[in-house]
């Protein structure tokens, strides 16, 4: 009995000693950032393969998620006889939710996994000690850098997302279902708000962004130096993201719509 | 050095591309209305009940917009709506007698206001009132009358 309770404790404690190092550490990674200015290079270097990287996952699934969107928009519409609504249909749902949720996910699956591993396995092969001993410190040298990346990337990816994801549904509803030009954009321009919608999505893509940053390099970084490990700790970074997104998204949902 | 730099170049095709995307969710998708200062006069209409009539609805004149509802508020003594519209400066030569009603496009769409021309030879200008009103039909209401009107003709019987 006696068992099962220190457990318990055991499991709790371990939880709530790992958000306590994941503070600590984002608060000695923020702390590195100031420094980022002058070696500005750093920071590209991890926009490339953070953001630029995930550019064809981004456009491919945008334009196929708006197009599918609008098929079936289209399909439910029509029994109303409102398919010129399908342009705001379209619009608000990729701006409010898809965009900035489904460019998280796979910034999860894409850049997240990436960055874990890249890191876990410096620290695997005693890069970040054998950094320490040159007195160089590898929060300012690695885990700063990649983190402004992600969250510079995200917003920038979402909004790529949502505007192809649109394209993706021009295309589909007024080229291939033939609906008119005119009601699609017209609607879609009286019904979407700049500030209500588009800029609402861009919050979200930002703190998604952070968040997403912040695990991928704890993750890595945290991670147990074995080939084991750090393939534990790439597991945990999608998981553990794609939930946090997901739980951040309902909240951030109820702040701003709600 | 190469390398590095066409790392840049991409860098810098893929941030222009966010930025351009922004841009383009801002322009073509909802209209800001940053860039939308309308150049027109403003006139109030009193209505009696605006039913759903929201700000930046339309202002149509003969099914063509003229205007946008610029704010929406109550007068505390007569308790009419006060409806102030943005009239494009291109139409100002609208007579003082026009009256405005509230109309809904299609079945369940938004709510518009349609202005009906008058005769007079004087026009319309910044600050004029607007009194001869239709307000906005309410369905409960409608119904409300239609079943009064349906027990009246029952008791005539």
């Amino acid at each position: 009995m006696t068992d099962f309770f220190s457990r318990i404790g055991r499991s709790t404690l371990g939880v709530l000693a790992r958000i306590g190092r994941g503070c600590l550490f984002l608060w000695h990674a923020l702390v590195g950032l100031p420094g980022l200015i002058l070696r500005p290079g750093l920071v590209v270097a991890q926009i490339y393969s953070i953001g630029v990287l995930s550019l064809i996952i981004i456009v491919v699934s945008g334009t196929f998620v708006g197009a599918v969107l609008a098929l079936q928009g289209y399909n439910t519409l029509v029994n109303f006889g409102a398919q010129d609504s399908l342009g705001v249909l379209v619009a608000l749902s990729l701006l409010r939710e898809l965009g900035p949720v489904v460019t998280a996910l796979l910034f999860a699956g894409r850049a997240g996994s990436a960055l874990t591993a890249e890191i876990g396995l410096m620290k695997t092969t005693e890069q970040l000690s054998s950094m320490e001993m040159m007195a160089v410190d590898p929060m300012r040298r690695v885990i700063a850098p990649r983190l402004l990346a992600g969250f510079i990337s995200m917003p920038l990816l979402a909004a790529i997302f949502s505007f192809l994801g649109i394209m993706g549904a021009y295309v589909v509803g007024v080229g291939a279902l033939g609906l008119d030009e005119g009601p699609f954009w017209g609607q879609m321009q009286s019904a979407v708000d700049f500030r209500d919608d588009v800029m609402n999505g861009v919050i979200k893509s930002l703190v998604f962004g952070f968040v997403a940053s912040w695990i991928a390099v704890y993750e890595g970084y945290d991670a147990e130096p074995t080939a084991e490990g750090v393939s534990r700790a790439t597991t945990r970074t999608v998981v553990h993201t794609s939930l946090a997104v997901l739980g951040l998204d309902f909240v951030l949902t109820a702040l701003m719509f709600g | 050095m190469n390398m590095a730099r066409s790392v840049e170049i991409w860098v810098g095709l893929f941030v222009a591309a966010g930025f351009a995307a922004l841009l383009g969710l801002a322009m073509q998708v909802s209209n800001i209305p940053l860039f939308q200062t309308v150049d027109g006069y403003d006139v109030h209409l009193r209505f009696n009940n605006i039913g759903g009539l929201r700000e930046r609805a339309p202002v149509t004149m003969s099914g063509v917009q003229v205007g946008r509802v610029k704010s929406i508020e109550l007068d505390p003594r007569s308790f009419d709506a006060v409806v102030t519209v943005t009239i494009r400066r291109d139409f100002n030569e609208i007579p003082e007698d026009t009256g405005a009603s509230i109309y809904t496009s299609g079945l369940l769409g938004e709510q518009y206001i349609a202005l009906d021309p008058g005769g007079l030879d004087f026009y319309l200008e910044d600050g004029d009132e607007i009194t001869l009103t239709q307000s906005a039909l309410v369905l409960e209401r409608l119904i409300g009358r239609f079943l009064t009107s349906m027990g009246d003709g029952g008791d005539d019987d």
